[in-house]
């Protein structure tokens, strides 16, 4: 696995989380996290419902007291200093706006907690609401916003007080479909205009890898893999991190031969075996390992590929036709179904009908072998 | 059909509910001391309820204790109602929680009895309440009507987002500060109609009153209440009218102002959608 | 929310204490109050039923005696021996259960399609119709049951239209008997059977009324085998706010009922301010306890569960 590193300028840590744990009634939520959040950087938390993404930025706030572990920052650790003193702050998924003030008292409210006089908040909530282009609704309450604008007013409130650590909470969970994508930049500029560090929940990976630098994939309250969104799609490290990320099309399968430049796998029912490019890191031996194949990384063809490696044949079982590329299921040898995506390139029908038998191939270097 | 049925039902309903309180108040213009047969129109019943001093007096009474007891009961059931609702699965939740509900249904009589019997051992053991008047009255007016505020108080606090709640304390507001700062206004509706609900309670309420009263405490509903023993009158059908009157008059102005706030809310909504 | 300033040693004392401090303060407060003025007395309650009357103030014995330095304490239970040997007492608890039971059947056949119509009417008179049904419960309870002596006496309005109509030729005799405390029960009481049922149908979705509707159930079906089970809550819960209360009504059966309607909230209160018998007044309550308890507990996780839902 290739780790490139993120372009932020110097990696200096500022948060690091150090064996976090959390357990509630026996259930463990989050066990033994071991994290680095780095100055400026936005860093997503990305898994299924359940998965212990939430308790963990919800520890980060300082609403749930971890039952083991520490939180540093800057090297201190405040794991229990209790939210209200925390120099970090939230943006909520439902916004939390208080309905009760309006959109500048809504802002003002965190400046007022550190008693500035009024002036200093005037000229801070000024500067917010221009932040976020929402000079024009100052006096408005949140019962008069929209969604976007709501989402707005929770970021200017979270940013007003210049935290060290912003802390976003499904951030585009209460917006529309069509509104997310334009936010998701905005947001992304914004926060990258303030360059305060943020880490931000999310269940949805299209959201995580638009917005963050840095990916952790958590599931069952272990975080699995951190990267960039890049490393995390292209080259997951196990089979869970592979499937939750994008589709993927996994052969189970052994080691045939292990050398440091090439491996080959040789799947059972697989036409002809599996040949990777590259050298892989493991205990060796005639091993189980899985290998996975993203379905736009396969090509179909109806003629016999000629190679000695890296082919299979199938029927097509099922398509689908979404107009910038087409689906595919094809029903292998083995009975097992491969997904491939195909760009349609040419105006045209789907080149291949349902029923017909083709041939998958793929390249040496468009497989990533899975150990756990 | 059904739908036919049901709406026929709450017009007879309705109707069982109201007709009887329409016959006192046209009855309680009715000329005649035999209020069962009409003998012509006169307000005269209404002149004499304002001679009545004894009556008046009670009313007096009564408002005061309702006052203090739904502003007490105010208090005390948005505490329990929010230790109930945020601290959850404390210690001795599960007691707090029954001691809330309980009295919702508890029979009057065991209430008044009770605490007749409470006040009766406190002042033996620790010679406090030395008598019993106002003051107990209140004191149990304030315990059954705390349960009442409790429920009113609670299903607010159970149906608010509590991360506005959270987003104040992340603000650096003390838990303290956010009781005071969010959720109180937050809940002020709510706060309103539990008082309301508390001081009509303790206005209404003559077992446990009976039971906890002493010499020269007698409220309202005794006062009626020992008339009404006797038989009906036009004083009392006259005292219903005023306070039928009263209450619809109030219950139908915040209704309104109700509306008026959500048509408001309605018409923000609209605007924003429209650009 | 504060504790009052400490003036005071005791106070200094008091608030000094771990269970007054911060959260725990906010807890003890509306926590201590109950447990002083609601819990407490019920053990009073129990402790005086076991005493017996006495020519004093106040008018019952000590448990505790001291006698040779040795604290003795003697529970009498001929108070619970009265009530079983005098078939008085008996036959009230059953006679309130019977009237109580079949008030609460009375009003949930009247309440439940009152409430259902409530619930499909339009959103703006859904209100208005929700205020009409609570508003008679603010007004006076007690002056709406002498409502009812005006309308069911034998020269009251109702008889007073009959004759005039020349239907009867004597007075039906209504007042005083059980039939008015029942009308008296329905009268008070039907509104809190509608609220609980109303909330709960409120909370029902409507599309399963349509889906069992599209399925091709008829209305009558549909009611009985979607609505009916979904809203077994709020029927719980409006015959608990009905029952309990009714077991023990004192203002009911005193003016409507007539000398032989026998409820036992109408016998405590004789047993207590007529006879000053305080130590039978406090077993009949007991026993009264004995038998709602359950109902009580019932009610109570009926709402608990609602609450938290």
């Amino acid at each position: 696995m290739t780790l490139k590193h993120i372009s932020t300028g110097p990696s200096e840590v500022l948060v690091e989380l150090e064996a976090l744990s959390k357990s509630f009634d026996g259930h463990v939520a989050v066990r033994g996290v071991n994290l680095q959040f780095y100055q400026g950087e936005i860093f997503a938390l990305l898994g299924g419902s359940g998965c212990g993404k939430s308790t963990l930025l919800r520890m980060l706030a300082g609403f749930e007291k971890p039952s083991g572990g520490r939180i540093l920052l800057n090297g201190q650790d405040i794991a229990h200093i209790p939210p209200y003193k925390r120099p970090f702050n939230m943006m909520f998924q439902s916004y939390a706006l208080f309905p009760h003030m309006t959109v500048e008292q809504n802002i003002a409210y965190g400046l007022k907690q550190d008693k500035l006089s009024k002036t200093e908040i005037d000229k801070t909530v000024t500067e917010m609401l221009k932040l976020v282009h929402m000079e024009a609704y100052r006096t408005r309450k949140p019962s008069q916003l929209s969604g976007g604008q709501r989402q707005r007013v929770a970021l200017a409130r979270s940013l007003a007080k210049h935290p060290k650590l912003l802390l976003l909470d499904e951030p585009m969970g209460a917006l529309d479909k069509k509104l997310r994508g334009e936010m998701q930049l905005e947001l992304v500029d914004i926060i990258k205009q303030v360059g305060v560090t943020c880490v931000m929940v999310t269940h949805d990976q299209e959201e995580a890898m638009t917005m963050a630098d840095r990916i952790g994939v958590m599931n069952a309250g272990e975080i699995l893999q951190i990267g960039s969104p890049h490393d995390i799609y292209e080259y997951p490290n196990c089979r869970y991190v592979a499937d939750f990320i994008g589709e993927v099309n996994l052969f189970e399968g052994r080691i045939l031969e292990e050398e440091p430049a090439y491996v080959i796998i040789e799947v059972p029912n697989l036409e002809r075996p599996i040949y990777i490019d590259h050298g892989i890191s493991g205990p060796g031996g005639t091993r189980p390992v899985g290998v996975a194949v993203r379905p736009e990384k396969m090509r179909m063809s109806a003629e016999q590929p000629d190679e000695q490696y890296n082919w299979g044949k199938g029927i097509i079982d099922d398509l689908a036709y979404l107009g910038q590329h087409s689906i595919y299921h094809v029903k292998m040898s083995d009975g097992k179904f491969v997904q491939i995506t195909q760009t349609n390139d040419k105006r045209r029908e789907t080149p291949f009908e349902l029923e017909q038998e083709i041939f998958l191939s793929w390249n040496p270097d468009a497989c990533v072998v899975l150990e756990k | 059909m059904r739908f036919k049925f049901s709406n026929l039902m709450l017009g007879l309903g309705l109707a069982f509910l109201y007709i009887p309180m329409l016959i006192l108040i046209i009855y309680s213009f009715n000329e005649s001391r035999l209020v069962t047969v009409w003998a012509g129109f006169s307000t005269k019943w209404y002149a004499s309820l304002l001679e009545n001093e004894k009556l008046l007096e009670a009313v007096g009474k009564s408002l005061q204790i309702a006052f203090f007891s739904a502003t007490g009961a105010v208090v005390l059931g948005t505490l329990a109602a929010f230790v109930l609702a945020r601290f959850k699965g404390f210690k001795g939740s599960t007691l707090l929680r029954g001691m809330l509900t309980a009295p919702l249904v508890m029979p009057e009589v065991i209430t008044g009895l009770s605490l007749l019997l409470l006040f009766v051992a406190m002042a033996q053991a620790i010679g406090w309440p030395e008598q019993r008047g106002m003051l107990t009255i209140w004191l149990a007016h304030t315990t059954f009507c705390t349960a009442y505020v409790a429920v009113v108080v609670g299903s607010r606090l159970t149906e608010m987002d509590m991360s506005v709640e959270e987003a104040a304390q992340d603000l650096g507001a003390t838990p303290v500060k956010v009781f005071f700062n969010i959720t109180l206004p937050i809940i002020a509706p709510a706060l309103i109609s539990g008082w309301l609900l508390a001081f009509t309670l303790s206005l209404d309420d003559l077992v446990i009153a009976s039971f906890v009263s002493g010499p020269g405490s007698t409220t309202l509903p005794m006062v009626v209440f020992s008339s009404v023993r006797l038989g009906v009158s036009p004083e009392i059908n006259a005292l219903a009218a005023i306070i039928i009157g009263i209450v619809s008059l109030l219950v139908f102005a915040s209704w309104f102002y109700a509306r008026r706030v959500e048509r408001a809310r309605l018409k923000d909504i609209q605007a924003m959608k429209n650009g | 929310m504060k504790l009052p300033e400490p003036k005071h040693p005791f106070w200094q004392r008091l608030s000094a204490l771990p269970f007054l401090q911060g959260r725990n303060g906010v807890i003890a407060l509306p926590y201590l109050w109950l447990l002083l003025f609601f819990l407490v007395p019920f053990i009073i309650v129990l402790k005086i039923s076991f005493a017996e009357t006495e020519i004093a103030i106040p008018p019952y014995t000590d448990l505790m005696t001291v006698e040779d330095g040795h604290v003795q304490i003697d529970l009498n239970f001929n108070n619970y021996g009265y009530l079983f040997s005098d078939d008085l007492y008996l036959k009230s608890y059953l006679s309130s259960i019977r009237i109580a039971l079949v008030s609460t059947f009375i009003c949930l056949l009247v309440g439940y399609p009152m409430a259902l119509a409530i619930s499909r009417a339009k959103p703006s008179t859904r209100n208005v119709l929700l205020l009409l049904v609570i508003l008679p419960s603010w007004t006076s309870f007690l002056i709406r049951i002498y409502a009812w002596i005006g309308i069911l006496k034998p020269n009251g309005y109702i008889n007073n239209a009959l004759m005039g109509m020349g239907l009867i030729d004597e007075p039906i005799i209504m007042l005083h008997t059980d039939f008015a405390v029942y009308v008296g029960i329905v009268y008070a009481y039907l509104p809190f059977m509608i609220l609980p049922l109303y909330a709960n149908m409120m909370k029902l979705d409507h599309s399963l009324v349509e889906a069992s509707a599209d399925l091709g159930a008829s209305p009558i079906r549909t009611l009985f085998s979607v609505i009916v089970p979904l809203t077994k809550a709020g029927i719980l819960a409006g015959c608990m706010l009905v029952f309990i209360p009714a077991v023990g009504e004192f203002v009911i059966p005193e003016l409507l009922g007539g000398p032989e309607t026998l409820m036992i909230g109408k016998i405590l209160w004789q047993e207590f301010f007529n006879n000053r018998d305080w130590p039978v007044a406090s077993a009949v309550a007991i026993i009264m306890l004995m038998i709602l308890i359950l109902p009580i507990m019932w009610f109570d996780r009926v709402q608990n569960k609602q609450q938290e839902a």
